[in-house]
């Protein structure tokens, strides 16, 4: 087989892609890749990841323009011909080489609402929330979100409007507006009803096509926006 | 391949590619308003005015300008109906099928304006 030519991005918020040469195998993951060159190339490269197997979604970074997982990535199915190119993740502020930071990210999360906060104590025993109910139902997808930030890397609206909560952020809002158990609710959709909230979605849905856990954040931006609506309505914001 | 190149490759999906449609298509049609009105206000200066207006607007060029319009127009109202209904019906496995819907549709009575027109 033969060798693949890899161009990686090198430096913090400036830097420049630097190419090395790695041997093609079969079944090689993207991370493979990375890991190869870090191993026998050069040391210095920085990258991130933990679990391998597809469980903690640290290891994203843009392969060929796509935010994607790389340890569940095969090579082949991203590459036609030799050549690949590895970036950071975009929308976040790059740390060095293929590592960025996660804060913004994480901090739009409790900007959304995204705590939790519900009126009983642990001495109330467990909820019970019927698994048919209407509202476990709506959010059953999309309480499976890991917060690898690919849907975040994948948006343009965040590029245009950097204050934008982004996809996983009003996510994870959805899924607290349609707990029963949740006392916040008129507060979060507040917090997701301003110029950077729900209603900046242009239904792009890059999101929904990159989410590697085929989850659909369009869809649970979509429903903040009808509750937003709703909400206006009666008043209640 | 570049990054630029790799960028807009990453774009070209269905959903992607109906929000530009809708943008471009919603441009387009602003500045065509301006010349619309323009057309109207030839009645101002009276009947012979419109009338040598209209006259001027039956060449092929404009006519194929009016196909260019319609299937603007039917593009804008299908990607638009696409975004309304896919924030006011809530999720549907319909959601790719919409984009080509409005597409298609788009493309159809475009198509049928120029049969009748020529």
């Amino acid at each position: 087989m033969t060798d693949l030519r890899v161009s990686v991005w090198r430096g913090d918020e400036s830097g420049d892609q630097e190419y090395f040469d790695v041997p093609r195998k079969e079944n090689q993951t993207i991370l493979d890749v990375v890991t190869y060159i870090q191993r026998n190339l050069d040391p210095t490269l920085s990258y991130r990841y933990a679990c391998r197997v597809g469980m903690c979604g640290s290891c994203a970074m843009s392969v060929n323009g796509v935010a994607r997982w790389t340890c569940r990535t095969h090579v082949d199915k991203v590459c036609d011909t030799d050549e690949l190119e590895l970036r950071p993740l975009d929308n976040f502020p790059v740390v060095k080489d293929l590592v960025c930071d996660m804060q913004t990210f994480f901090n739009k999360q409790k900007k959304a609402g995204g705590a939790f906060q519900g009126s009983k104590s642990r001495d109330d025993g467990l909820a019970i929330i019927k698994p048919d109910s209407k509202g476990r139902m709506a959010v059953d997808k999309a309480i499976e979100c890991i917060g690898c930030g690919v849907c975040y890397a994948s948006c343009d609206i965040i590029k245009w409007n950097p204050d934008y909560l982004g996809p996983a952020a009003l996510n994870r809002a959805w899924t607290l507006v349609e707990d029963e158990r949740d006392t916040r609710r008129v507060d979060r959709l507040r917090a997701v009803s301003g110029d950077a909230g729900c209603h900046a979605c242009h239904t792009q849905m890059s999101c929904t096509q990159r989410c590697p856990k085929l989850l659909s954040p369009t869809h649970s931006i979509s429903g903040l926006k009808r509750e937003v609506t709703r909400a206006a309505l009666k008043g209640e914001i | 391949m570049t990054h630029s190149a790799n960028a807009l490759k990453a774009r070209r999906h269905g959903a992607y590619i109906a929000f530009v449609l809708h943008r471009v298509s919603g441009l387009l049609l602003s500045a065509f308003l301006p010349l619309h009105f323009l057309a109207l206000s030839q009645a101002l200066n009276g009947e012979a005015a419109l009338d040598a207006f209209l006259n001027w607007a039956d060449n092929p060029l404009v006519k194929l300008s009016e196909v260019g319009l319609v299937v603007m127009l039917s593009l804008h109202l299908g990607c638009g109906l696409r975004v309304m209904a896919l924030e006011a019906l809530g999720w549907t496995v319909w959601q790719k099928n919409m984009v080509a819907i409005a597409f298609g549709g788009s493309v159809v009575v475009g198509t049928i304006f120029l049969l009748q027109v020529f």
